[in-house]
This record gives structure tokens, sequence and C-alpha cells, in this order.
């Protein structure tokens, strides 16, 4: 069962590619499937069970893309 | 659940126009917690800069101002002494800061005024599209600098932060990084630090923030940050350079 | 009543007090900086802020800031130190905030020298800085009246949130008058859009960055419309035996005070002379000048510079009237010079 869960506002997102690099837990991808109102494919998280609601993607992410909510 | 990571309240909901990637973000945010934890924003004034951050005034959720470039500290001193219960702080890039407005930061400082600066360093003019800053690295190659910066044309890179923490009137100088998430962490205690220092009146206080700019160096976000590491880093060390305690 | 002697500088100095001011910025240079040196003394002991700035551009951001805060502000200079502040002129223009800001003028270009000038005319009166502005300018000519315009200079600076500018010459700054030292302001319009902290109300923003073509060109029309409605209002001009008046001159300042003299000489000798004095340089008194078209037959613009004024004069008169120029650089001609001047006229023009 995952300790944390990240929502992303979608929309700010810039596929920046800082979350994906800072997860400690490599569970962040680009969703190829979407493109978002500023022409991005946003970030979304892959394997929710495994994220621990440490923070480090909201923390690295410039546009104030992710929440993040731990147990 | 309870929420660990949020937008914090001193930040409006407009999305901020930066590159992909770019700091400017991730220090606004620090910037907004900050004042969100003292229970400040009502109580703060910004100043924008001119330079990438010129619209920092549509972000803030405090009263804000916009400057001519270079001369936010000087709005800030007025500002200041006319409002001594209000936190005043400006957000200055390198080129509006050590160029342009090297007069009014340097003597901000001297006059010791109870301001907090936040600096913020990618070692160019980021909105005018990469030229030279005087924070450019030796070597570094920019549109002005196209051959590389070379000490006996350009001269040397400036580390602000070490300059004006000689300055009497400083009371807290600090250098910080946003390049990975102990840095980021460092940055948002070294800004809390300066505007506390800012409310105990002890003087002049700023943080300088080694920042990117992936757009003008030509590089990824994430190769951006580890170029702050392998290059920024050496020449502009991090730490406190000043911490007056009264 | 109180009547008191004092120089021109301190009589301004004082009038800003008297009109609540409680922060001065400002950087040193002759022949304006006995109102810093007044200021210095006094602000701190009334609750008010005294900066002596690095510079002349620090000093005017700080007016900048000071205004911001909703406090009466302002600063005092002189030709290359108001040279320095248009940077800031034109932000606080287009931020619209209200302050004074005092030249003392001296001689350019350049540096210049230290001697009495009108040089500045042009500068003051176009704006001075980059963009589409005016400020208001005001030329007194006593101390009394650097008492009396200060305190009218930041009333009309809070009532359509400008810049206001007193332009004086430095003898004028130097001149020692007994003056009626006004009572204090009391009463000040509310400044809903001063950036002093959000407590209880929604965000505040100064800002004069308006990147959209439509935002740009709104702003500039709406500093048109107040420009256009200042225009209307506020003119001023004092007049001086134009009855019937064949001649007739104008000029601004100390110097026209002096002209009266000529004037009046020149009445003696037969000849209908008259004076126009602008109080307002801009809004120039073209009204003035075009109530006077009609009736005379000749103007004479007397400034000291290489002849500035006397465009604004002839725009005014509109072809209608001969509009002559006399100049000198440096000091104050005397009342004879002019005298001769106008007798010169008044004999060319069959008019003795
Ligand atoms: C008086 C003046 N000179 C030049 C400019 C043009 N200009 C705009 S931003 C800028 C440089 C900004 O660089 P920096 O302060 O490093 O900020 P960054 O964009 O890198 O965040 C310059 C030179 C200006 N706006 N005003
Ligand atoms: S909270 Fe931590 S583990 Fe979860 S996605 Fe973000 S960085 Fe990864
Ligand atoms: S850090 Fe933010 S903007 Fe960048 S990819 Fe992740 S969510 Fe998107
Ligand atoms: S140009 Fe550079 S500093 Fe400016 S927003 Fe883009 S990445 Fe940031
Ligand atoms: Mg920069």
């Amino acid at each position: 069962m995952a300790r944390g869960r990240v929502i992303f506002l979608a929309e700010r997102c810039k596929a920046c590619g800082l979350c994906v690099e800072f997860c400690p837990k490599n569970i962040l991808v680009f969703d190829d499937h979407t493109i978002n109102v500023l022409g991005f494919h946003p970030v979304m998280l892959l394997q929710p069970d495994e994220c621990t609601g440490c923070g480090i993607c909201g923390l690295m992410c410039p546009d104030l893309v992710i929440q993040v909510e731990r147990e | 659940m309870k929420t660990v990571f949020k937008k914090p309240e001193s930040l409006t909901d407009a999305k901020f126009h930066y590159c992909p990637g770019c700091s400017h973000g991730i220090i606004h945010r620090l910037i907004a917690e900050c004042l969100d934890e003292l229970k400040i924003r009502e109580q703060t004034i910004g100043i924008c800069p001119v330079g990438c951050s010129v619209l920092a005034y549509e972000y803030f959720n405090c009263d804000m101002l916009e400057a001519a470039h270079g001369r936010a500290p000087a709005i800030a001193t007025a500002m200041k002494r006319l409002l001594p219960d209000r936190y005043l702080f400006t957000y200055q890039g390198d080129g509006d800061l050590a160029s342009i407005g090297m007069g009014e930061i340097v003597h901000a400082s001297l006059r010791g005024e109870k301001i907090t600066v936040i600096f913020v360093n990618n070692t160019l003019y980021g909105m005018t599209g990469g030229q030279m800053a005087p924070t450019t690295l030796l070597g570094q190659v920019t549109t002005t600098s196209p051959y590389g910066r070379s000490k006996d044309w350009e001269g040397y890179p400036a580390k602000m932060a070490e300059l004006l923490a000689q300055n009497e009137g400083s009371a807290y100088i600090c250098r910080t990084a946003v390049n990975d998430p102990p840095n980021v962490v460092k940055t948002k205690r070294a800004i809390k630090k300066a505007l506390q220092t800012q409310a105990r009146g002890l003087g002049f206080s700023m943080v300088e923030v080694l920042s990117t700019c992936p757009t003008n160096w030509g590089l990824s976000p994430v190769e951006a940050m580890k170029w702050v590491e392998e290059n920024m880093i050496p020449y502009y060390p991090l730490g406190e350079f000043k911490v007056k305690e009264e | 009543m109180k009547k008191v002697l004092m120089k021109g500088n301190e009589a301004l100095a004082e009038g800003a007090l008297i009109a609540g001011c409680r922060g001065f910025f400002g950087y040193p240079i002759t022949p304006s900086s006995e109102i810093a040196e007044y200021m210095a003394r006094k602000l701190p002991k009334i609750g008010g802020a005294f900066i002596q700035a690095e510079s002349e551009l620090a000093a005017i951001n700080m007016i900048y800031g000071g205004s911001s805060t909703g406090t009466r502000v302002m600063t005092a200079s002189s030709g290359p130190g108001i040279s320095l502040k248009q940077e800031g002129i034109s932000f606080i223009s287009e931020a619209e905030l209200p302050c004074l800001i005092v030249n003392v003028s001296r001689g350019g270009p350049g540096l210049g020298g230290i001697q009495p000038s009108q040089a500045d005319y042009f500068q003051a009166t176009r704006g001075g800085g980059h963009g589409d502005y005016r400020i208001i300018v005001l030329a007194p000519s006593s101390s009394q009246e650097m008492m009396d315009l200060a305190i009218l200079a930041f009333e009309l600076a809070d009532k359509y949130r400008t810049p206001v500018m007193i332009m004086a010459e430095g003898t004028l700054g130097n001149l020692m008058e007994p003056v009626i030292v006004r009572e204090a302001v009391t009463e000040f319009l509310d400044k809903p859009w001063a950036t002093t902290g959000c407590v209880g109300r929604k965000p505040n923003v100064i800002n004069t960055l308006h990147l959209s073509q439509e935002e740009l060109e709104g702003r500039n029309r709406h500093l048109t419309e107040k420009y256009k409605m200042i225009s209307k209002n506020e003119k001023r001009a004092e007049s001086f035996l134009l009855d019937d008046a064949e001649i007739v001159v104008v000029a601004f300042g100390l110097l026209a005070r002096i002209i009266k003299k000529s004037v009046m000489e020149a009445r003696k000798k037969g000849v209908k002379a008259g004076l126009i004095r602008p109080v307002t340089l801009w809004p120039f008194p073209d009204e003035h000048i075009q109530a006077v078209s009609r009736t005379a037959r000749t103007i004479l613009s007397v400034e000291i510079n290489m002849g500035q004024m006397v465009e604004d004069i002839r725009l005014a008169a509109g072809g209608k009237i001969p509009v002559e120029f006399y100049g000198r650089i440096g000091f104050t001609p005397n009342p004879e010079e002019i005298t001769r001047q106008l007798l010169f006229i008044a004999e060319r023009e069959g008019l003795l």
C-alpha cells in the first residue's frame, strides 16, 4: 500500500523532467498520450503504490504542478 | 493523509511564464513558503526587477512593485524608512543587481537597510537573450562573449555575497543553490533567516541563489542543474558569509 | 500671520513641510543643496525620512518607493542631477505616483555653470525622459511663491497622481525675502492604491510594464486624458499692464519680476508695454498669449537660455502676431537692458 499520494495540476506542467530526475523511487514518467494546454506531455505517476510521499518531486518542480500528501 | 506539499498562499494562481525547468519558479515558491510560515504575507511588500522575473508582481500574493532596472534596493530603502514595521524584499537578477544596480545594492548594504534581497545568479542576462553578465564565469560563452569570457578582456566574475559581506551594514549574507533537494531546503532556510534578520532589525540581508537558465545555457533542465554543481559552485562557494547576531 | 525673512530655497523646503512632506531623498548639487540641508535638519525631528542617496538615480527611485507608500515625498537637484533623474521621472509618471521634484536650475549643457539659468525649459515641459508623458511644471518668482507653489505642487500631485516640478533660477533660491508662513495643511486625499502591505485587502501592484499593445495604448490614452484635464484646469499666469499693451513681454521666474521694472520704465518713456508671467510652464498658459495676439502688436520672449519658451509662445500665437526673442546666458539681465530692448522694438515698429 502506498504511503504517499501525489496530485498533479497537469495543465501547469512544462515537462522539464526535474521531478522525474529527482524522485528517489523513479516512478514518475511523461504521459505520452496527453498534451496539456501548454503543449507538453505532463508528468504522471507510473506506480502509485511505490510513492512514499517524500515530497521531493514537489520540492524540485519549478511550476507548482505537484501536491503531495502522506499518511 | 496530510498534505506535505502544496502551493503556498503567498503565491497567486497565475502560471509562471518561465521556460521549462527555470529555477526562478523554485525560488519564487521558497520565498512564498517563508512568507506563509512566518505569517507575514500581509505585512510584506515585494519589489521585482527588470529581467526574466519582471512579471513576479503577478505571482506574489502580496503588495508588489515593479522597479526600473537595478533600482529595487533604492525603492525598498525609502519604503522601509517610511513603513518600518513592514517587510521589504527585492528580487533581482545578476544583471539587475551586479551590473546596472551595483551602486544601489552596495549602498543599501552600507547603510544597513533593513531589507531582504533575493539575488538570483544565473550567470547571464536571461531576458534579453543570454548576454554576458558580471557573474558570467571565465571561459563561459555568451552572445556577447562569443569566444568565452577572458580575464584580460572582460575581467573577473563578481562575487556579490563576498563583496557585500564586508560591509558593516550587512547583517546576513548567504549563498545557496537550488540544484538538488538538499540545496533547495537550505535555500529556504536561508531566506527565512534573512527575513528574520529583517524582523530583528539587525541590518541588510541578502541570499544569493545560484540558479539555472537552461534556455540560454543550451542545456536541458536536468543538465543545467548539473552545470550549477560542476561549474558554478566551485567558483561561487555556498555558505553563510555574514551572520550578525545583534 | 507670521512673516519671516527666508531664503527662497528655505521657503520652498518649509512650504513642503507645511504641505505634509515627510520624505526627502536627494544628492547634493549647487545651487539646490540648501533644500536638502534644510530637510536634513527638520525631517528627523518630525518623524520623517531624510536620506542622502548615493546618486540622483537612487534618489529618484527612492521617490518612486516613498511615494508608493502614500507619503508626500520630494527631491531637489539641478542640471546634471535632473538629467540623471529622468529615468525615474518617466517611471513615476507612468506609475502615476505623486511627488515634488525641484530643479534649482543651472546652466548647461554638460557641467555648464552654476549661474542662474532657464535652459531646462524644454527638458521640463516635454516630460524629459522616455515615453509619452508630461509633468506639471511650476515657476515661482519670489520666496513667497517658493513656499506657496510647494504647497500647491503637493496638492496638484495628489489630485492628478502625477509628479510636479518646481523650476527656479539659482538666484531665486538664494534670495532672502520676507515670507508669510502658511498654515499646515491638514486635509489629504485617500490613497487606496498605495503599497503599504495588504492587511485586510487585496494586494496592490505598482507597475509600469504593459506588454500587450492594447494595454499599452490604453495606458497612454488614459495618461493623455489626464494631461488634457490638467491643461484644462490648471493653467496659471500673471498678467501685468496688459489692457492697452502694444508690446507684451513673456518671461517667467525671478527674471519676470525684474522685467516688471523694465515694463514700467518703458511706459514712462511712452511705450505701451505689458508682461505675461507664466506660473505653470506646463500646462503652458496659451490662452493668455492668444488673448494678447488679438490686441497687441508684438510679443517679446525674454529667457535665460537661447530660445525655448519662445516656441510655445509662437505655437499659441499661431502666426497672428510676430514673436521675438531676447536671451542671455549665465546671468539675469538687469531691467535697463530689457527696457532698451523694448524701446528699440517700439521705435522700429513706429510705436513711439
Ligand atoms: C535601463 C535598462 N537597460 C537595459 C534594459 C534591458 N534589459 C532587460 S532585462 C536585462 C538583463 C536582465 O538580466 P538579469 O538581471 O541577469 O535577469 P535574468 O533575466 O537573467 O533573470 C536587460 C539588460 C532595460 N530594461 N533597462
Ligand atoms: S512524493 Fe517522493 S516518491 Fe512520491 S512521486 Fe514524489 S518524489 Fe516520488
Ligand atoms: S518538475 Fe513540474 S513541470 Fe517539471 S516535469 Fe515535473 S511536474 Fe512537470
Ligand atoms: S531565459 Fe533563462 S532565466 Fe529566463 S525564464 Fe528562460 S530559463 Fe529562466
Ligand atoms: Mg541573470
